[in-house]
């Protein structure tokens, strides 16, 4: 029993430092004083940080990153909403059809997903920059929308709408007065989900974004030039402070209202 | 006093190839507090929700006062519902959900508010405003539920199995309180309920319905002691059913034979045919009974109790008697399960006792 336990034990610690020591890597590089990734660390210094603050392009790609990330989470839990009721109410013709329609970017290949993307965007004559970029992450970011909103709608009391339909309210009053506070929570963290995974993709942005690079386009292209790395590891690790605590934040705004928590969020609304 | 407030004309719904309600049609009173009574799936609630406006019939017309309300969404009926879970908004507290049905009315504040005192004191909640619904029990909850919706003085409130949530004691003090709630503010009460027990002792009227068609609506004390057919007779309160069958009829009364204990005078309430075996006799078990000596009734038979339940203010017991071949339950509130030796007992029975059926 007890030699059972161990095993498990030296597996979940084998499991999660084949996870997270590499990207502790990150963090511990960015404060070394030396351009290049190797022991014996050099010595102390914030010097990568401060770095950041003189690059104008990175300056430019984050705020592309931001506006595409911000627009395309914002349309994707638009149009994740809309489906997430529908599935998670509705018995309709097509439903599973859909349900894969929508779930399919999900599964293609990113890399097919851009390339697609690409030749229809070349073909229509238009140019490449931060829209078709916008539009990809949009597709991309629409399933995970989806999921955690079909998550929270479908334990949702939907008499509690047909109370306010009763009570005097028309369709609209009732979605702003009753469905929208109660779904808010996995709204929001379908939001915050949807900004992460566009803020963070890659290859999309590779085809796409032409000469508007985003975050991740800035970073790759820095990583060409050694004495460019030490302020790209800086990056690297605010954004993976950034990133953990958006997504913790997220599925903790997933389960409110799923546990007891409910309890405690409703006392404070 | 209105005798037609509600009309429910040849009203169907049917869910794909399921007739929920089946060409149903009555009316009912204006101030009247009535039950739609049935088991499972008999129609009663979607007939509810019909009324509320959640669902729209597949043919027929609904009017309430006078209005054609066939076509109307929710928020434009003289109805409101006390949902069977409550359906109590969870984000606003107990005031703000009273509040929610007032803010189309157009009501000023003064008013809105004096309406939320005056109702939060009918239904005993003064005091309560703050609270939100998972603060609540569940006794509460529903009179949250009936406050929010009594604010908007409806025409009509319509109740869906508003008591099946609570405990027995809690629900026996609910149906009175209702049922009192009802005569002082003398708004039209339409009560769905599978609970006979529930639906007799508290309202005016009862539709007992099943596969979705009305089996008959009476007064709760007609329902219980002239059942139209075998399905009202057996579900509202117990009784025996006899095998019998019709022979000739002299008017008022019919001679029937039933199983092998004779042939009797029976008053032919329902204009059942003469000589037809699709016939039942029902027999209440309060109706009959039970003693240690020979009765001068008009059946007495020799009987072996097989079982007996004491139930505190009356026992069951089920014998097997003479002539009948299966077991019929008789209840007394005079003797226990104490109370015979050796298990032998009389069954007697009067004739007028006797409620003659149609099978089918």
């Amino acid at each position: 029993m007890n030699e059972k336990n161990n095993t498990l034990l030296i597996y979940t610690l084998l499991y999660f430092g084949f996870l997270y020591v590499p990207v502790l890597f990150l963090p511990i590089f960015s404060f070394n004083d030396a351009n290049y990734m190797s022991f014996p660390l050099a010595g102390f210094t914030t010097e990568h940080y401060e770095e950041m603050w003189s690059k104008r392009n990175l300056h430019k790609a984050l705020w592309a990153s931001i506006k595409v990330g911000v627009v395309a989470s914002v349309i994707s839990t638009i149009i994740a909403l809309f489906a997430a009721k529908a599935f998670a109410r509705y018995k309709f013709r097509g439903e599973k059809i859909s349900y894969g329609g929508i779930m399919m970017p999900f599964l293609i290949p990113e890399i097919i997903l851009a390339v697609a993307i690409l030749i229809i965007w070349v073909n229509l004559g238009f140019k490449l920059g931060l829209v078709p970029v916008t539009i990809g992450h949009t597709l991309f970011c629409t399933p995970f929308a989806m999921l955690i909103l079909i998550a929270r709608i479908e334990g949702f009391d939907f008499s509690l709408e047909e109370a306010s339909r009763d009570l005097g309210e028309n369709a609209w009053g009732t979605f702003f007065r009753v469905s929208f506070p109660l779904y808010l929570p996995g709204i929001v963290a379908a939001l915050l989900l949807s900004f992460i995974i566009s803020f963070d993709e890659f290859i999309l942005a590779f085809f796409l974004t032409g000469s508007d690079a985003t975050l991740p386009m800035y970073m790759w292209g820095q990583m060409r030039f050694v004495q460019k790395l030490p302020h790209v590891l800086a990056l690297g690790a605010v954004i993976i402070v950034f990133t953990t605590f958006i997504v913790l934040l997220a599925f903790w705004l997933r389960n409110v209202g799923q546990g007891k928590l409910k309890k405690d969020i409703a006392m404070k609304l | 006093m209105n005798n037609s407030f509600i009309q429910i004309n040849n009203i169907s719904k049917h869910f794909a190839d399921v007739k929920a309600v089946d060409d149903v049609s009555f009316e009912i009173k204006e101030g009247e507090f009535f039950s739609l009574l049935g088991p499972s799936g008999c129609g009663k609630t979607t007939l509810l929700r019909l009324l509320a406006g959640f669902e729209y019939p597949t043919s027929g017309n609904l009017l309430i006062d006078g209005t054609d309300i066939t076509a109307l969404p929710p928020d434009k009926r003289p109805t409101n519902m006390v949902f069977q879970n409550y359906a109590i908004f969870p984000h606003l507290n107990v005031e703000k959900n009273i509040q929610f049905g007032l803010r189309k009315l157009g009501l000023s504040n003064d008013e809105i508010g004096k309406r939320v005192k005056e109702v939060l004191s009918l239904v005993k909640l003064e005091g309560y405003e703050e609270r939100f619904s998972n603060q609540l029990s569940g006794g509460q909850r529903q009179r949250v539920a009936l406050a929010r919706a009594l604010v908007r003085q409806p025409k009509v409130l319509l109740l869906d199995e508003p008591l099946g949530a609570l405990d027995k004691k809690l629900r026996d003090e609910m149906q009175l309180e209702l049922r009192t709630l009802q005569k002082n503010i003398g708004i039209t009460f339409v009560f769905v309920t599978h609970d006979q027990q529930e639906a007799i002792s508290m309202s005016d009227r009862v539709a007992v319905m099943n596969n979705g068609k009305i089996q008959q609506l009476s007064a709760p004390n007609e329902l219980y002691k002239n059942p139209k057919n075998i399905f009202v007779s057996d579900f509202i309160g117990e009784t025996n059913f006899l095998k019998a069958e019709t022979k000739s009829s002299d008017g008022e009364f019919i001679n029937v034979s039933i199983e092998k204990l004779g042939e009797f005078k029976i008053k032919n309430n329902l204009n059942i045919a003469t000589n037809s075996s699709d016939v039942v006799c029902s027999v209440r078990p309060e109706s009959m009974m039970i003693s240690k000596v020979k009765s001068d009734w008009d059946i007495c038979l020799d009987a072996k109790i097989s079982q007996t339940s004491y139930l505190g203010e009356m026992t069951r017991f089920y014998v097997e008697a003479k002539g009948i071949n299966k077991i019929i339950t008789v209840s007394s509130q005079h003797f226990d399960n104490q109370s015979f030796e050796n298990n032998e007992c009389f069954i007697s029975i009067s004739l007028e006792d006797i409620c003659l059926l149609n099978k089918k």
